[in-house]
């Protein structure tokens, strides 16, 4: 490694036993094409990320081109693998929740309805399952997907230099992340749907609060039509772009909004239904493009569609447990607000501490050891906003799940970045690359 | 529950050890022990003040089911079971045993035959099962001579179903053949799986570690590999790393 030219503020370049490496900095464009023009080789490899402003994350993207064409691509990932899986085996059922939660971050509550399902499938106790808890789970899974969709359109909006629709997109979700600090009292990450039903109820003023975001982002839904879908230069930058047929989706595994675009109405929530989902009204968007117009008009749509069921759920809410009635499994705690922030109710503390010995006990022993589940192995699946999210989870009959494994859309969608890439241009990579919505907490784990 | 009070006597518990060679062991009938669980409160020292030390309890996966399995399993099996003969093989000798529990059918496939028959499942018009979802290792060190387990789940979008194939290797020979020709998706999840468990695809085109860094050593989700960590203070006690408190068994 020895330095030619090194000037610290700009490019600098090495020569090693791949050729010569340039390292860019911004500002130094001309340098760099000065250098490349004397080399010989045609042959270019860019190395876009693993931090780079439009590869949503540390998403690593390894690119030869031979002029503005893309002749291979091929992703790096793993630079957020945080062993989330592995964490899971040592903790009890019930804090699996705070870690999954983590894992996309942008679709939090399917994370959480996804792992819950599995383990209570374990459990054998999909039956019995309040109403309000289930009712709740769709209506904070809905709002979600309205949310990740958001975020999906106005980072990609962003990424063409349509910023406008970025502003728009991150205002409106800032409007759910609102809905979600009231009834979770986090805006993300939140361990708020449980083995068993829910952390806790809805707090007074949620349903209100609930119907006037309805009311507001009925308004607000129809300017990204407006703004977006009949532009000129959004179409020009996103037709054609980032193309993935049918056979293409099979045989790669991608699903949501990829292969809606490709014209099969394949989602789960119809296919294979959950939480009740047959028994809501709502279409499934498709499109016969196959391409990135097509994923933004689907996601576009499934956010009018999301908006529709969240509120169907309004009107199903009836008072009612939201927690399993055994005792045995449901979290004992009564939350309250502490001076700590969230905290076990006084009422509920002095009523264990001070008249039922057994009550403390069994509160003792679910908290610190949790509950156990009969050993064997149960796949759940939702479709989060991104495709098929599925949980594989393991259990050996301990209080500690033996294995939980992940299937996250984001990762295996990622996979079809080389066939949507590969002999296009190098802007249209981003076009593509935006298109699939990953989200790298999720691809990693 | 599956649990059972006594150890069972011959049942994969005097099973060929992994230095027995390179086959897997042979399957036991019924529950499938995966090891014992003693005491009750995790602490492996110090007297036993609970009374509870001497507990001895087996741990057991769901064993064989014998039919009828219910749903549209009978009709799955029916016709992979044809469709196999059809093909010369013998249907007992690929799918060992044939596991219905909590709603879900599970083949255990014998590991020669899982390319066969994956193939079989994709593409005959009765079965169609188009979509894998990948594949999740599973490492059982107590399953001597069958220590890991390579899950895979097939989604048929015709006909709305969906299945579990289970292969299960010895550490000492942790080949599975690859699936990438038949589901190109696979080709991120065997990588994932061999990062993590160790497990060798045969015919994956470019096995490489893909969320690790590629001079790490070892496999970190097998059981025997240390979670790590460093003991938190908090409220002046020190509370040990996740990996070192205690557990409840």
């Amino acid at each position: 490694m020895s330095p030619i030219s090194n000037d610290a503020d700009h490019s600098s370049a090495r020569e090693t036993t791949e050729g010569t490496v340039y390292t860019v900095t911004g500002g130094d464009w001309d340098e760099i094409v000065q250098s490349a023009a004397k080399a010989d080789d045609e042959r270019i490899v860019v190395n876009m990320g693993p931090q780079h402003p439009s590869t949503h994350g540390v998403l690593r993207l390894i690119l030869e081109i031979d002029g503005e064409t893309v002749t291979e691509a091929r992703c790096g990932i793993g630079y957020l693998h945080t062993g989330i899986e592995k964490n899971l085996e040592f903790r009890n059922w019930t804090q699996g929740t705070t870690f999954v939660t983590r894992m996309d971050y942008l679709t939090p509550f399917f994370n959480e309805t996804a792992y819950c399902l599995g383990v209570e499938k374990l459990l054998g106790i999909t039956d019995q399952i309040p109403d309000r808890a289930t009712v709740i789970r769709v209506l904070l899974m809905e709002l979600n997907r309205l949310s990740s969709h958001l975020v999906c359109i106005a980072t990609g909006g962003m990424e063409l230099g349509a910023t406008t629709i970025m502003i728009y997109g991150f205002r409106d979700r800032e409007l759910i992340l609102d809905v979600f600090e009231l009834i979770t009292g986090l805006r993300m990450n939140h361990a708020f749907i449980r083995p068993g039903g829910l952390a806790q109820d809805l707090p007074p003023g949620a349903v209100d609060q609930l119907r006037e975001f309805v009311k507001t982002m009925k308004k607000n839904l129809p300017e990204y039509d407006k703004l977006a879908t009949g532009n000129p230069i959004f179409k020009a930058r996103m037709q054609d772009v980032g193309y993935l047929d049918l056979s293409g989706c099979m045989a790669l595994g991608a699903t949501g909004p990829i292969l809606r675009s490709a014209g099969l109405p394949h989602d789960l929530r119809k296919s294979d239904p959950y939480c009740g989902y047959e028994t809501y009204e709502f279409d499934v968007p498709t499109t016969e493009t196959c391409d990135s117009y097509g994923r933004f008009l689907i996601r576009l749509e499934e956010m009018r569609q999301s908006l529709r069921i969240v509120e169907q759920c309004l009107e199903r809410l009836e008072p009612g447990p939201v927690m399993v009635a055994d005792k045995k499994i449901a979290w004992p705690a009564q939350l309250a607000m502490g001076p700590d922030g969230l905290g076990n109710s006084l009422d509920h503390i002095r009523n264990i501490m001070g008249t039922s010995m057994e009550a403390l006990i069994h509160h003792f022993k679910l908290v610190t050891e949790g509950f156990r589940v009969p050993a064997g192995q149960a796949y759940a699946a939702v479709e989060s906003p991104k495709g098929e999210l599925g949980v594989h989870v393991v259990s050996d009959g301990g209080t500690r799940p033996y294995r939980v494994h992940f299937r996250d859309p984001s990762f295996t969608n990622l996979q079809a970045m080389a066939a949507m890439c590969e002999g296009g241009q190098v802007a249209d990579v981003i076009v593509a690359v935006a298109s699939i919505d990953p989200v790298m907490g999720g691809v990693d784990r | 529950m599956s649990e059972t009070q006594e150890p069972r006597n011959g049942d994969g518990t005097d099973a060929p050890g992994s230095d027995g060679g390179g086959l897997p062991a042979p399957r036991a009938q019924g529950p499938e022990v995966i090891g014992v669980r003693k005491g009750m409160f995790g602490a492996g020292n110090g007297g036993d003040t609970s009374g509870y030390g001497g507990l001895v309890r087996t741990v057991a996966l769901p064993g064989a089911s014998a039919r009828p399995y219910g749903s549209y399993f009978d009709e799955v099996a029916d016709e992979l079971e044809g469709a196999l003969e059809e093909q010369d093989l013998v249907p007992e000798n690929a799918i060992e045993k044939t596991v219905v529990d909590r709603g879900e059918l599970t083949f255990h496939i014998a590991r020669e035959h899982l390319l066969r028959v994956a193939r079989t499942l994709r593409d005959d018009p009765a079965l169609r099962f188009e979509l894998c979802t990948g594949v999740s290792g599973v490492h059982f060190p107590g399953d001597k001579g069958r220590e890991l387990h390579a899950v895979y789940h097939l989604r048929s979008l015709t006909h709305g179903r969906i299945l579990r194939l289970e292969v299960s290797v010895p550490d000492a020979d942790p080949h599975v053949p690859s699936l990438v020709s038949v589901y190109p998706t696979n080709d991120w999840h065997e990588r994932e799986t061999y990062d993590f468990f160790g497990l060798v695809f045969d015919g994956h085109p470019a096995l490489t570690r893909i969320m690790m860094p590629d001079d790490w050593q070892g496999f970190p989700q097998r059981k025997d590999y240390p979670l790590g960590g460093i003991p938190v203070e908090y409220k002046g006690a020190q509370i040990p790393a996740p990996d070192q408190r205690r557990s409840y068994s």
